[in-house]
């Protein structure tokens, strides 16, 4: 396996490829990372040899689809820094680790009068599962506002914590804007209140070393594939004290212990959140992902990011008409930008054309666009695998659009 | 594929026409007379357009404009449109939006391409048939004046 990031665009082999006759520069990591060959082909050596169903078996198959689901779920507890394996809860994302701490952890305690809060720079995944939850209880949310650079004011939003905040829900990172939001800090704000936090994690995970001992949150949620390992993966990871007392987020098979028409027993953490058959491919090749982002060190792709946005902002400066959406102090190595007055959707066609991909429209964060008056931005987003080449291509793609548009 | 035929396709993309239209849009206004009128929105952008008819008492369409924000396919699109079933019945207006939106979801080069369609300004987007991600674009302000014309009260989308 590579240990080179330099190196590491050859471990991945949907960047081996043309698209419209050139090779493809691939800038939408943050809608979805492309997986390494490690990933695909622990994924697929587990289909082809391993697959059975887990914790029911007595057979061999069985025992090895377990030993392996399972010890994913331990790297996954080293890879973050959680004290037990207990508190890692496989789910579908992070939208469904969201939901399920809104309804399983939220729900039964919020009542009339109670709060939500959240900021302006939340992912509709990190909006939508409390306005349901609000809906259904009464509760209100409120949410904290952010700058013109994009950042969350926190003078504002340490205003707006009181008793009656029942969660806070914040992004690690943004996904519009690529804006790093200082946590910790954040957090221990919240503690003075007794205001437990949710991380969203999906664009955190990516892009950083993530302890969440550190972070000193209560709960932490985010995706495989934003993270290089398979879509439909995710996990919820929670304290242990707050987990054991939720109730049951869905109902089936493996969350429980005994059944029957009088009275059912709920499985014990973390099965008693993984009803149903889970999917166990898709995990093992998240484990898989771990190892792979291990092997190269995540301290290392920080700093090959951060080089890499700080020449992708440069370049995109240079080119007349750039505006550049999210301006923060701290950013993860995504960039939300304009090109005149050129419709972001025009601009992802024209670059689609020259081998470009990025992500244009909302990125589901209507109210950022909202709050800088726009109904969508071009978003060019790095990951470990991109270089300075590509940076170059978008800039040149940029000119092309220009051209036509002129 | 070189980078010529790339540069081609996106020309046959954003054709003049499209670009004109889409930089100086015809009957860009709202109709505060308008008898029939209709939101289109898509979904995948957000962008969102509002559709004005003026129907007179013999079933025809005396003026059409629009209002809204998109893209320069979002936006010619829809500018032809008002120019093209102006002054149609709302009978032809209706047949008209079966038969463009029936062309441009159709593959290029289909069976039927040649025989039917008798709409040539709007031939300029027969490029975008090539990015399915993007027909939606062409197809909106279509969607928005089939609801008009139905008094269709929920937003039109593409979906």
């Amino acid at each position: 396996m590579t240990q080179n990031i330099a190196d590491c665009r050859k471990d991945f082999p949907a960047l081996q490829q043309n698209i419209s006759g050139r090779s493809l520069v691939y800038l939408d990591t943050a809608a979805s990372a492309q997986q390494p060959a490690a990933v695909i082909d622990a994924v697929a050596q587990y289909q082809r040899e391993n697959h059975a169903n887990v914790h029911r078996g007595v057979h061999t198959l069985s025992h090895r689809a377990t030993e392996l689901y399972e010890g994913a779920r331990d790297k996954l507890r080293a890879f973050i820094n959680a004290s037990n394996r207990t508190e890692i809860i496989f789910t579908s994302g992070t939208t469904e680790a969201i939901n399920l701490v809104a309804q399983s952890y939220c729900r039964p305690i919020l009542g009339a009068g109670d709060q939500i809060l959240i900021t302006w720079l939340e992912h509709h995944s990190n909006i939508v599962p409390w306005q349901l939850v609000c809906e259904q209880t009464g509760a209100e949310l409120i949410v904290a506002p952010i700058n013109d650079d994009g950042e969350v004011g926190l003078d504002e939003l340490y205003a707006l914590m009181s008793d009656r905040v029942k969660m806070l829900a914040i992004g690690h990172v943004s996904n519009a804007l690529g804006t790093v939001n200082p946590v910790r800090r954040i957090v221990e704000r919240a503690r003075q209140h007794d205001i437990p936090v949710l991380v969203d994690g999906a664009q955190g995970m990516p892009h950083m070393a993530v302890d969440v001992q550190g972070l000193g949150c209560d709960f932490y949620a985010f995706s495989g594939h934003k993270m290089y390992g398979p879509t439909g993966t995710g996990v919820l990871w929670g304290r242990e004290a707050l987990l054991e007392d939720m109730p049951p987020y869905q109902g089936g098979g493996d969350m429980i212990l005994e059944v029957s028409f009088d009275n059912t027993v709920y499985n014990e953490l973390p099965y008693k959140f993984e009803a149903g058959t889970p999917n166990i491919a898709g995990v093992i090749g998240l484990g898989a992902a771990v190892d792979y982002l291990q092997s190269l060190g995540m301290e290392k792709i920080s700093a090959h990011e951060k080089h890499l946005h700080d020449y992708m902002v440069n370049k995109l400066e240079s080119v007349d008409g750039v505006r550049l959406i999210g301006t923060a102090d701290e950013k993860a190595s995504v960039q939300s930008f304009m090109l005149d007055d050129i419709h972001p959707h025009d601009l992802g066609t024209i670059l689609d054309n020259q081998g470009v991909a990025i992500r244009t429209g909302h990125h589901c964060a209507m109210p950022v666009m909202q709050r800088f008056g726009l109904t969508g931005t071009a978003r060019a987003s790095l990951g470990l695998y991109n270089n300075t080449d590509d940076i170059d291509c978008l800039v040149v793609a940029l000119e092309k659009a220009r051209e036509i548009f002129a | 594929m070189n980078y010529t035929l790339a540069k081609d396709e996106l020309q046959d993309l954003y054709r003049e026409l499209i670009l004109d239209h889409a930089r100086t849009p015809r009957n860009f206004r709202r109709l505060a007379n308008a008898t029939h009128t209709a939101t289109g929105i898509n979904a995948l952008c957000g962008d969102k357009l509002h559709l004005y008819l003026v129907v007179d008492a013999n079933d025809r369409v005396v003026e059409t404009s629009f209002e809204g924000s998109g893209c320069a396919i979002s936006m010619a699109s829809a500018s032809l449109l008002t120019e093209t079933i102006s002054d149609m019945s709302v009978a032809d207006a209706n047949a008209c939006f079966e038969t463009v939106t029936r062309h441009l979801t159709r593959p290029p080069n289909g069976d039927g391409e040649a025989t039917e369609f008798t709409f040539e300004k709007l031939r300029a987007f027969d490029g975008v048939r090539k990015y399915p991600s993007r027909v939606k674009c062409a197809t909106l302000a279509w969607h928005a004046l089939h609801a008009a014309l139905n008094h269709s009260n929920s937003p039109a989308t593409t979906e």
